[in-house]
Order: structure tokens, then C-alpha cells, then sequence
């Protein structure tokens, strides 16, 4: 694949893909990975973009307002992946007619609800299948359309409405589901795991790839929710910079089924420096629970020296 | 030239399906339309189709992949049947409502449980209200013509709703009989191409599809799809008008069969409908003045027309091959009760459950709910209070 030089300031000077106007929240990283990713197509490319049902589908798309300049697509809460799949797979069809002449680029975003849990069947299917299409997961680790309850991407012992933390309990007592690496197994031609860093060429890089791969392709966006995650809206680049640099959130992909480690933090920090800023750990603060933190450090140490394994770093 | 062939009703409409050549069809195999996604992918293989096969991994995939494919603008069909229909519940909605002319050949079969293979149209009498028209078929020469009628109605500018070819499971579908099939090109002609007015790959324009819709739209726009299925009616005959000319095969609502005349009449859907003309056939020679009502379209219901056709009647037997679970007996019988009330149609009714699940209907068994209608219009109800035919006891 060609990719281009990294130029921040042509970038961001794109026309916008997703209008302003739209309805999601001050300081949302569903609407940032999303703005960030579209800025990845080239100018002057088509694209179809897809969505899960959630909460950028509905403030992005209420009728009789779209905020989306590309033609979009939405269906259901779990079935982004077949619903993309059968547009690309309408678009092979046509074009082989000779009823449509330009070149068109697939793209579908879905929360993590949608993705790790209700859409993992439909995804699993579309990536597998390979269509030409990539699967863009904003992940803010919780449903948080319908006000917080735990997906299987919600950290351990995060405190949502479904895992309240109580006089019993300690918050969500599983730890999150690895769906890069469930998508990695899938044998694709690119997964990519990735957040909001400093000028975010790391997203910006990846989503490319990811867009111009031929192929099935998978991203996995780190994007917190202040609603949820229950910090000052303005510091969601401190937190993302926390995630990666506590090793909570590594940046790598795989390529062709190699792992590439994207990023070494210079310092490894205690994963309680990303935990802190967050209101859903605060129980995970008071005294007599040390324990939990020494837990979460261990699951996130395992994790990454996996990872390290895996991509021979 | 018309083709004599002889084929089983899954082969039929594959045979239609290659006629029509449609752009996308993604499915998921179930007992017994498993056949169709077969046969198509045979002819993908062998590229006697342009159509693009999705291998999908569950039937809810396929109907949410073929409203992808439709809202892109390809000419989309699907294949189904019984748990499959019912995997696709959420988004059989999503598609009428998105006013998709997706075509789905279901092929009905019992509901679970316990697990059942066997024909029964709880399957599709589950999505009756889900906004697809439905056309249901008594053998295979309908389940072919119904086929190659489908997107003319579906994809006509008045309607813009997807639609259901029904055929019964096994009786109709692996049965091997006689067909008449039409040449390729009149086909091809009479089918014509899909150019639909908007969609996500017109080149020249962009769309958003699937919104979120507050209370002050949302209303409107439920009312806009109802009239899709309300001139749905016309243009069903319109098309049947046409395809008669170049079939010789006449098409409506429903069949009148000795209906004319009838004092007792039954109303049925599907395969069964056979077993009644034998039935009715032995009746007349024997002086009862029997008749039939097949209905061949569900959706839109055409109430008001069947009323009518069984105005003269003293006494007539609606025959559901799906229970309602609602104590008080199955579609069929319900809306077609309620239309005859508002027809003011005095004749006495009785709603029957028959076919559950395969259960075979002879041509005795179709006698005896005959000698009972008679009985019933002298006052004298012999059906019971719950009546299921060809029940052993429980």
C-alpha cells in the first residue's frame, strides 16, 4: 500500500467528513476517532460509511439532519459488519455490471457494546469473510448510549450501572474481553490498536492503512467517555496518554499477521496514574483496597509482557 | 415457447432466480430452503449468473447484509425458512421501513419446539405485520410464477417494500411435479432492469440511511410505508395482468375454486389446497355445493375482496396452518373473521388449525370438515370448541 507522508497540517486542513452540528457530547472520543479516522480518506475519495446503533448514530443521524458528507448506513445495534458487508459486496456487483464507475472505500463504526458484544457474530462474519471494508471500534469500555452499563470491554473493576460498586462489590469483577487479538486470530490483512496521541499520527497512520489495505481490516480506538468514565471532559488527551503510557492501552498492529509494537513507553508508569483521574475507580482508592489495584496492575503486567512476546520487542 | 420440465418447487424458483439474474444474495443454510443458496451458488460457480453470493454466518446476517446491499442499490434476494425467519426478526422491520424491495424465498416450516422440520406457516405468519408483502403459493408452478413476479411489485415506485415468496416446506419444496417455465428472454423482458431512484453508490448524489427519528417525524413516515402496502393491491393485479400475458397463467389475490355457487366453503393457504379441489371435486358429484378460497396474497390482506367472494355462503371453514396461541385460533381465521364482520357476511365460521408441523391432510379428513360446515349451517356445530384437524387425542 502507498501511504502518504504525514502531514498534520494538510490533514487537518481536509474538508470534514462528519459536519459540525451533530449532537454528541463536549469532549466525546467517539466523535474525535471518528472526525480523525474520516480525515484519513484521501480527498476526493468515495466512501459508505456504517454504524452501529448507539450513541453516534443517534446524534449524528437525526432526521431529517445527517451530519455525515459521505453516504452513510445504519441498520441495528449488532449487525454493522453484515450490513457494510453487503454494501461492499453490492458495489463489487455493480461495478462488475458496469453500472457504477468510481472506486469506493468502506468504513463502519461501531461502540464497543456493539462490537465486542451484541455485533461480535456479524463482525467475526464480515471480517472473515474479507470483504474490502474496515470495522472501526470506538471503545469507551461501556454502553454508554443507554447510561453506562458493562460490556465485555469494560476494564476490571470499573464501577457501572450494571457493576455498581457496593458494600459487596467491587465494580466489574471480569477483566476486558482482547478483541484486537480475537480479530488478529481471524487472520486479516490489518488490525491496529490505537488512541488519541499528541498530533494523533499514530491514529491517523493506522486508519489509513487500515482504509487502503485491500481487504478486511479492523481498529480499535481507545475513545473515553467523560459521561462514564466520570473525569473533566478537557483532560481526555492526559487520560489517553495515561492508557498508553501505564501499558493499560498498548499501541501496536498486525500486519499480515506480524505484530508490531507501535510504541515503547520510555517509563512504564503504575497503571494507578490512569486509574485515578477516572471517578469509576474511586472505590478502588480507599483504604483496604490495595489489594484491587495490586490485582488490575498484575492482569494489565501479564497482559503487556504478552504482548511484548508477541511482538518481539 | 413455454418449457415443459418437471422440478421440485426449490428448483423452480432457482430456475427463476437465474432468470432474473439479481446482483447480491447473501444466505444462511436452513432445512428446507437450504436448496436455493445451493443451486445459485452452483450457478455463481459456473458463471451462469452475475450474482454475488454472501456466505453468510447466521440468517440475521443475511438480512441485515441484504438491506446493506439493497440501500447500495444492487437487486438483492435472500432464502429462508422457519428459525432462520425468525433469527431475522429485528431487521425484517428495518428493511420495509428503509422501503427496500428485497425479495426473500421462504420456504415455510414449523417454529421450534420441539424442533420440527416439517411445513407450517407460523414462520411467516410471525412476520405478518412486519411490513413485506406476502404471496403464497400452492405448488411449484405458482412458487416459479410468484418469483418472477416479486420485484416488479416490490421495486414498483407506488410500492417500495420487500416481499416473501412463500412455499410449503418439503410438500412443496422437494416435491418433483410438472412445470411450465417461460423462456429466458420474455423473462428477462417482463422482469426488466432495477434502477432505483436513490441509493448509497449513486454517483452522483450521497444518502444517509437508517435515521433516528423523534416522535414528530417518526409517525409520518410509519403512515408514508402503510400506503406502500395499501397500493401494494393495484399494482398486484397490474403486474398478474402482465405476467398473464406472457404465461397464459392467471393471477390474483386469491383462487375461486367452485366458489361461484358454493353454500359451504373452505379458505386455506398453500399445498393443502390441492388435497381440498380433490376433495370438493368428489362433493360436487355428490351434489354438495363445496368451493375454495386460496389465498395466494397475505400481505397487503385483501379482506374486503375475500368477504365478498364468500357473501352467498351459509357456512365457511378458515384453515390456519399456524396457531395464534392467543385461545382463539390462528391469522388467518382472525383477519378474515373480522373482515367478513365488516362486510356484514352471514355466514356461520369456524376457524380450523390443521398441518401443524407436517401433520398430512387427506382428502377425507377435508370431506369430513365439509359434512361438518353442513351441519354447522343447520345449527348443529359438530367442530367443537377448539377445533385442530386430523388430532389424535391429546
Amino acid at each position: 500500500m502507498e501511504q502518504n507522508k504525514f502531514d498534520f497540517k494538510e490533514i487537518q486542513e481536509r474538508e470534514e467528513r462528519l459536519a459540525p452540528g451533530h449532537r454528541m457530547c463536549a469532549g466525546c472520543g467517539g466523535t474525535i476517532a471518528v472526525r480523525n479516522v474520516l480525515k484519513a480518506l484521501h480527498p476526493g475519495d468515495k466512501a459508505v460509511i456504517g454504524n452501529a446503533t448507539g450513541c453516534l448514530e443517534v446524534s449524528t443521524f437525526m432526521y431529517p439532519y445527517t451530519a455525515y458528507e459521505d453516504s452513510y448506513i445504519h441498520n441495528a445495534f449488532e449487525n454493522a459488519g453484515a450490513t457494510l458487508s453487503g454494501v461492499e459486496t453490492a458495489y463489487k456487483a455493480l461495478k462488475k455490471k458496469g453500472k457504477i464507475k468510481d472506486d469506493y472505500k468502506f468504513i463502519t463504526f461501531g461502540g464497543d457494546g456493539g462490537t465486542y458484544d451484541i455485533g461480535l457474530q456479524s463482525l467475526s462474519g464480515a471480517m472473515e469473510r474479507g470483504h474490502d471494508m474496515v470495522y472501526v471500534c470506538y471503545d469507551n469500555g461501556a454502553y454508554m448510549n443507554t447510561s453506562v452499563q458493562r460490556s465485555s470491554a469494560t476494564p476490571m473493576y470499573a464501577d457501572t450501572t450494571t457493576t455498581p460498586a457496593g458494600k459487596v462489590s467491587d465494580g466489574k469483577p471480569q477483566t476486558r474481553k482482547d478483541l484486537a487479538a480475537v480479530m488478529a486470530a481471524h487472520n486479516i490483512p490489518y488490525v491496529a490498536q490505537t488512541t488519541f496521541i499528541g498530533n494523533m499520527k499514530d491514529l491517523y497512520t493506522k486508519a489509513e492503512k487500515a482504509i487502503y489495505t485491500p481487504g478486511a481490516a479492523f481498529l480499535n480506538v481507545l475513545a473515553p467517555c467523560p459521561r462514564g468514565w466520570k473525569y473533566d471532559a478537557p483532560d481526555i488527551i492526559e487520560i489517553c496518554k495515561l492508557a498508553v503510557e501505564t501499558c493499560y492501552w498498548p499501541l501496536y498492529e498486525i500486519v499480515d499477521g506480524k505484530w508490531i509494537l507501535s510504541y515503547m513507553p520510555k517509563n512504564k508508569l503504575p497503571l494507578e496514574e490512569f486509574l485515578k483521574k477516572q471517578g469509576r475507580f474511586k472505590h478502588l482508592f480507599k483504604s483496604g483496597n490495595e489489594h484491587l489495584l495490586e490485582a488490575f496492575q498484575a492482569e494489565v503486567d501479564r497482559r503487556w509482557e504478552e504482548l511484548l512476546t508477541r511482538c518481539n520487542a | 415457447m413455454a418449457i415443459k420440465e418437471r422440478m421440485s418447487g426449490n428448483e423452480a424458483v432457482a430456475r427463476a432466480i437465474k432468470q432474473i439474474n439479481p446482483d447480491v444474495m447473501p444466505a444462511f443454510p436452513i432445512t428446507p430452503s437450504t436448496e436455493i443458496p445451493q443451486f445459485v451458488s452452483n450457478m455463481v460457480a459456473n458463471g451462469e449468473v452475475d450474482t454475488e453470493f454472501i456466505p453468510v454466518e447466521s440468517e440475521h446476517s443475511s438480512m441485515s447484509a441484504a438491506i446493506g446491499a439493497s440501500a447500495a442499490g444492487a437487486r438483492t434476494l435472500t432464502a429462508t425458512s422457519s428459525c432462520g425467519l425468525a433469527l431475522m426478526w429485528e431487521v425484517l422491520y428495518v428493511a420495509a421501513s428503509n422501503r427496500l424491495p428485497i425479495m426473500m424465498e421462504v420456504v415455510n416450516r414449523a417454529l421450534s419446539g420441539p424442533i420440527n422440520i416439517n411445513a407450517e406457516h407460523s414462520d411467516s405468519m410471525g412476520a405478518r405485520d412486519s411490513g413485506w408483502i406476502q404471496i403464497y403459493a400452492e405448488n411449484n408452478q405458482e412458487a416459479y410464477d410468484n418469483t418472477l413476479q416479486a420485484y416488479r411489485i416490490a421495486e414498483h415506485k407506488d410500492v417500495k417494500l420487500p416481499i416473501m415468496i412463500c412455499q410449503d416446506g418439503f410438500i412443496t419444496s422437494h416435491a418433483v411435479e410438472n412445470i411450465e417455465l417461460i423462456e429466458d428472454e420474455p423473462v428477462k423482458k417482463f422482469v426488466g432492469e432495477y434502477e432505483p431512484e436513490h441509493y448509497l453508490l449513486r454517483e452522483d448524489e450521497k444518502m444517509s440511511v437508517g435515521p433516528y427519528a423523534i416522535s414528530n417525524y417518526c409517525m409520518e413516515a410509519k403512515r408514508a410505508q402503510a400506503q406502500g402496502m395499501i397500493n401494494a393491491k393495484q399494482v398486484i393485479l397490474d403486474v398478474a395482468k402482465e405476467f398473464e400475458a406472457i404465461s397464459g397463467r392467471k393471477y390474483g389475490f386469491f383462487e375461486e375454486y367452485m366458489l361461484e355457487d358454493a353454500e359451504f366453503a373452505v379458505v386455506a393457504i398453500g399445498s393443502v389446497c390441492g388435497t381440498i379441489k380433490d376433495a370438493i371435486d368428489e362433493l360436487r358429484s355428490q351434489g354438495v355445493k363445496a368451493g375454495l378460497l386460496k389465498v395466494r396474497v397475505f400481505r397487503p390482506f385483501p379482506g374486503e375482496e375475500m368477504a365478498k367472494a364468500l357473501k352467498r355462503c351459509k357456512a365457511v371453514a378458515i384453515m390456519d396452518r399456524a396457531e395464534g396461541y392467543n385461545a382463539n385460533g390462528g391469522p388467518l381465521g382472525a383477519e378474515l373473521t373480522a373482515a367478513m364482520y365488516k362486510a356484514k357476511v352471514s355466514a356461520e365460521v369456524v376457524n380450523i388449525i390443521y398441518g401443524l408441523s407436517g401433520r398430512d391432510v387427506r382428502v377425507n379428513d377435508v370431506k369430513d370438515v365439509f359434512n361438518k360446515l353442513q351441519a354447522l349451517a343447520e345449527g348443529d356445530n359438530q367442530f367443537g370448541e377448539y377445533p385442530y384437524l386430523g388430532l389424535r387425542s391429546l
